[in-house]
């Protein structure tokens, strides 16, 4: 019994010190809004990559930020960009700073699971915040039914669903809230994770999406692939320009055109109420939160080569899981952006 | 028979068929899981199941081989931290301490033994997540291995407690010594108990989520060595049943079903080993 | 116990290896007793130290506090708190009838083997994960509610607070339900146990004087183990205080404090186990600390007093009998 103890312990220290080499393991952690896009991107660039293996765990974007602060991954993801105190927080720490680089664009949506009802939805920006307020509670309120003549709305309780983790999905819609309502600002206003006034927590996307379908008369703002994926129906949101739009690649590419030509060096902005009648008004870039070192050579090289390759062949794939790929401008002035992580 | 009599005794058989109904309504919970899980897990359990990688979001096909090899691997380590150290604990409490000795060292033993999983992560998170700035599979075997230490502590004192005094008295006058005594002849007379307890400690810990969380993480793929975060059986069925996709809740189910598999019939053979059911070879 | 006279007294250095055996053997494993303790206290030290932010900023307001913002830094423990008890209120009310109905028939009723047999089931019905318990309550248990249980309460009990408010299926109620499943064992285990230490001779003395099988078990037999049982129901309380994941995935992620039990809310350990990870901030994540703080108090306080009553039942059944 001893003796086989003792050869099985030493066969799984050893193999487990064989199996560790060979391949380049590589930790991320961040946003659960670009996890489609990104669980392709990685499971692509593994297979010709052989021996690259980056294993990202959609945990949100507030975790992203955290954990790669904290040094436990090798990189974040967020479509909350870092505020200038967690960049700071994080050159403490560190003695370096910290890079965003974008990488798609996309939709926060407003998905409804309302019995009987199949047809797109439209939301003013007011019939959003009041919803999200907790002022409008049922779906038959003239602040819905106004904009939706023709569709029989339910006297039933809105059920709303947000997100119950620290979320850059949050942050899009906070922000977006927070330009179109001035209650809404100085309430709650706009950060990964708020004091929401009504409703129920999901964890994710995927978790905020599952609470929709599975609970009659609930509204929540999800990325737009998953309300696709999941056959769920998503409302039309008035832009800026008064114009019912829904998300679309068009409409959340519009919202960019004008922040591309006018990109800031550390490629942090705010696309959502853009202008433009075009525009789908709550866009957002999500970004990957790259350290400024990277002291490992072998990871270098290897979230550098991926950058690039995200970059140049990676957009192909955006458009069939419903992101927007990166506008031109952006792209180039990321490519030469890369050269800073040392 | 008087009416009050008659009374009372309806009432006292109405109550005590009651009970019965009580103690029905629980045992079925049982098979009502177990129910649910094959129905909605078993069509799940395929070959793919056992030997895929997560395929990317949407895609249908994954598998979950990556959490099974994690699991196994997270158990095994945290058996070898969390069982000599409840053992050997064991062995000092029965066989070597005086009083004041064992009653610190038992409340601490319960005192771990109430603690939440879900604060056993965050000492595991402070203790070998942050200094060591990774998640891995040693952090999350530590946790694991903590839960393990009070059950196995507590039942090695007691079923060497429990050896009779003769055994030990006619060992020591054969002239052995005492760590002879206990080592050849306590030991093993208790070592069904032990092994029971041992067993049973490793069936609780391996339906853990919540430690897991911030320790081992997660992966979507293999994880190498000990030092690289892990999948885990527990976690990926907590993740995929949040979830918004269908392919992702079968595979929730089908790994539920494999889980629970797994503990119960540990719990099952543990039980038999103690009531002698089944013959064990000695060590 | 080592041998100082006799056959063996002359060969020393023989004795002194003996010894020396034994020494090691004893300093060995006083080590691992010894790191067991070690990392009771580590644990507790951890705790302590890692929540010290919010400790003197919050002082004692952070148990009154509603408000939990993260934003503005502001962090209150109370509805986390009140979820927490009120899941394990609930719980409690559903599970210690059934709980201690079944123990009553497994103790009292059933003969041997089908008592041992289901106390079998029982103690597989305890080895069930918390996460298991989860998965059944996302897909069954809720609509269950929604559909069914919680419409029935509304309609029928509706004019109480408790039951109004629309009906998610998601929330304390359901929380408590999947809970009132997972604590069952435990009441049913101890209770068992305790009812069987009653002495025989109450059961006998009560029926000799006339009372109904149910009487001598209720009116006798019960008073008697009642410290017990209390010490099972506190022990089931520390259990149901400590679930996470089970929780976690029924009862609503909402930080709300609500008089109706259909309300969505939060535990202390589902807020831990849904924020740890990406609290950024110093305060912000000892804040969730203290909240483990909290928790690892009020499971502790309960465990004490649990064992205290169980074993004082024990003991008094022991000693009545040899009386």
């Amino acid at each position: 019994m001893k003796r086989f103890a003792v050869i099985a312990l030493f066969a799984l220290a050893l193999g487990g010190l064989v199996w560790a080499q060979g391949t380049l393991s590589i930790n991320a952690a961040g946003a659960t809004f670009p996890f489609p896009i990104y669980s392709k991107w990685f499971d692509v660039y593994h297979k010709s990559h052989q021996g690259i293996e980056i294993n990202y765990q959609s945990i949100g974007s507030g975790g992203g930020i955290k954990q790669v602060t904290e040094g436990t991954v090798d990189f974040g993801a967020s479509d909350g960009p870092m505020n200038d105190d967690q960049i700071k927080v994080f050159t403490q720490k560190h003695g370096f700073g910290i890079l965003h680089f974008p990488t798609v664009l996309g939709a926060a949506v407003p998905a409804y699971n309302i019995p009987g009802v199949t047809a797109t939805l439209n939301f003013t920006p007011a019939a959003l915040a009041g919803i999200y307020l907790g002022k409008i509670t049922k779906w038959n309120d003239p602040a819905i039914a106004n904009e939706n003549k023709g569709v029989n709305l339910p006297a039933t309780d809105i059920i709303v669903v947000h997100r119950a983790d620290g979320s850059g999905t949050t942050y899009c819609w906070t922000d977006y809230l927070s330009k179109v309502s001035q209650e809404w600002k100085t309430k709650v206003g706009k950060g990964t994770s708020v004091n929401w006034p009504v409703g129920l927590g999901g964890q994710g996307n995927e978790g905020v999406m599952g609470v929709i379908k599975g609970q009659p008369n609930a509204v929540g703002y999800v990325e737009l692939i998953y309300a696709i994926q999941t056959n769920t129906p998503y409302g039309n949101v008035q832009n800026s320009s008064g114009v019912f739009v829904k998300a679309s690649l068009a409409g959340v590419s519009a919202a960019a055109a004008g922040a591309a030509k006018n990109m800031p060096d550390d490629f942090r902005v705010s696309i959502t109420d853009a202008p433009g009648k075009d525009v789908y008004p709550i866009s957002t870039f999500t970004w990957l939160l790259i350290p400024e070192k990277i002291s490992d050579p072998a990871k270098r090289a290897a979230i550098t080569g991926f950058l690039k390759w995200m970059i140049k062949d990676g957009q192909q794939y955006c458009e069939a899981l419903a992101y927007a790929k990166l506008p031109q401008e952006v792209a180039a002035k990321e490519l030469k952006a890369i050269n800073k992580v040392q | 028979m008087s009416g009050r009599l008659r009374w009372r005794k309806f009432v006292s058989g109405f109550m005590l068929a009651m009970t019965g109904v009580c103690a029905l309504i629980t045992v079925s919970v049982l098979f009502f899981v177990l129910g649910d899980l094959v129905l909605h897990g078993g069509a799940s359990i395929n070959w793919n199941f056992f030997t895929k990688l997560p395929t990317p979001v949407g895609e249908a096909g994954g598998g979950m081989a990556n959490a099974i090899v994690g699991s196994a691997k997270l158990l095994g380590l945290a058996s070898l931290i969390g069982v000599p150290i409840g053992f050997f604990g064991g062995v000092y409490l029965a066989e070597f301490s005086g009083s004041t000795a064992a009653f610190v060292v038992r409340y601490a033993a319960d005192l771990l033994n109430g603690v939440p999983s879900i604060v056993i992560g965050i000492f595991a998170y402070a203790l070998l997540v942050l200094p060591f700035k990774h998640f891995s599979t040693i952090a999350g075997s530590f946790a694991l291995g903590l839960m393990m230490i009070p059950i196995t502590l507590r039942s090695t004192e007691q079923f060497l407690n429990g050896v009779p005094r003769a055994l030990r008295e006619g060992s020591m006058a054969l002239g052995a010594s005492k760590w002879k005594t206990i080592q050849a002849v306590v030991i093993p007379a208790a070592y069904r108990g032990i092994l029971t307890a041992i067993l049973l400690a490793f069936a609780r810990v391996a339906g853990e989520t919540a430690p897991l969380l911030f320790t081992a993480l997660g992966n979507r793929y293999w994880s190498h060595g000990w030092n690289e975060p892990t999948a885990s059986l527990p976690v990926v069925i907590y993740t995929y049943a949040l979830s918004p996709y269908e392919d992702w809740h079968r595979q929730a189910w089908a790994a539920g079903l494999v889980l629970l598999g797994l503990i119960l019939i540990i719990n099952i053979v543990a039980r038999a080993i103690l009531s002698r059911g089944i013959s064990v070879p000695r060590p | 116990m080592t041998p100082s006279a006799g056959p063996l007294a002359g060969s020393r250095s023989f004795l002194s290896r003996l010894r020396q055996g034994d020494e090691i053997a004893h300093l060995i494993t006083f080590l691992f007793a010894a790191s067991v303790v070690l990392v009771t206290v580590l644990l507790v030290f951890v705790l302590w130290q890692e929540s010290v932010l919010p400790r003197h900023k919050f002082g004692f307001d952070f148990f009154f506090t509603r408000v939990w913002d993260p934003i503005s830094e502001e962090f209150g423990a109370l509805p986390f708190i009140y979820g927490t008890v009120v899941t394990t209120v609930v719980s409690l009310l559903l599970a210690v009838p059934l709980g201690l109905g079944a123990a009553i028939f497994l103790a009292e009723l059933a003969p041997q083997r089908i008592s041992d047999t289901l106390q079998f089931f029982i103690d597989l019905l305890a080895a069930v994960p918390s996460v298991i318990y989860g998965l059944l309550g996302i897909f069954v248990v809720v609509p269950l509610m929604r559909t069914v249980i919680e419409p029935a309460l509304k309609n029928t009990l509706g004019f109480l607070p408790l039951f109004q408010g629309p009906a998610y299926g998601i929330g304390f109620l359901t929380a408590g339900v999947v809970l009132a499943i997972m604590i069952v064992p435990y009441i049913i285990s101890v209770s068992r146990e305790i009812l069987l230490a009653v002495p025989r001779e109450q059961r006998e003395a009560a029926l000799a004087l006339g009372a109904t099988r149910w009487e001598s078990t209720w009116k006798v037999v019960i008073p008697f183990a009642r410290t017990g049982i209390m010490g099972s129901i506190f022990l089931a309380m520390a259990r149901a205080l400590g679930e996470t994941m089970a929780v976690a995935m029924v009862i609503g992620n909402t930080p709300t404090i609500s008089a109706s039990l259909f309300s969505p809310g939060y535990s202390i350990a589902a807020v831990i186990a849904n924020e740890f990870r990406e609290a950024t901030g110093d305060l912000y994540l000892q804040a969730l600390v203290e909240l483990g703080l909290v928790l690892f108090l009020l499971t502790f306080i309960l465990n004490g007093i649990a064992r205290l009553l169980i074993v004082a039942t024990t003991q008094k059944g022991s000693r009545t009998a040899q009386a």
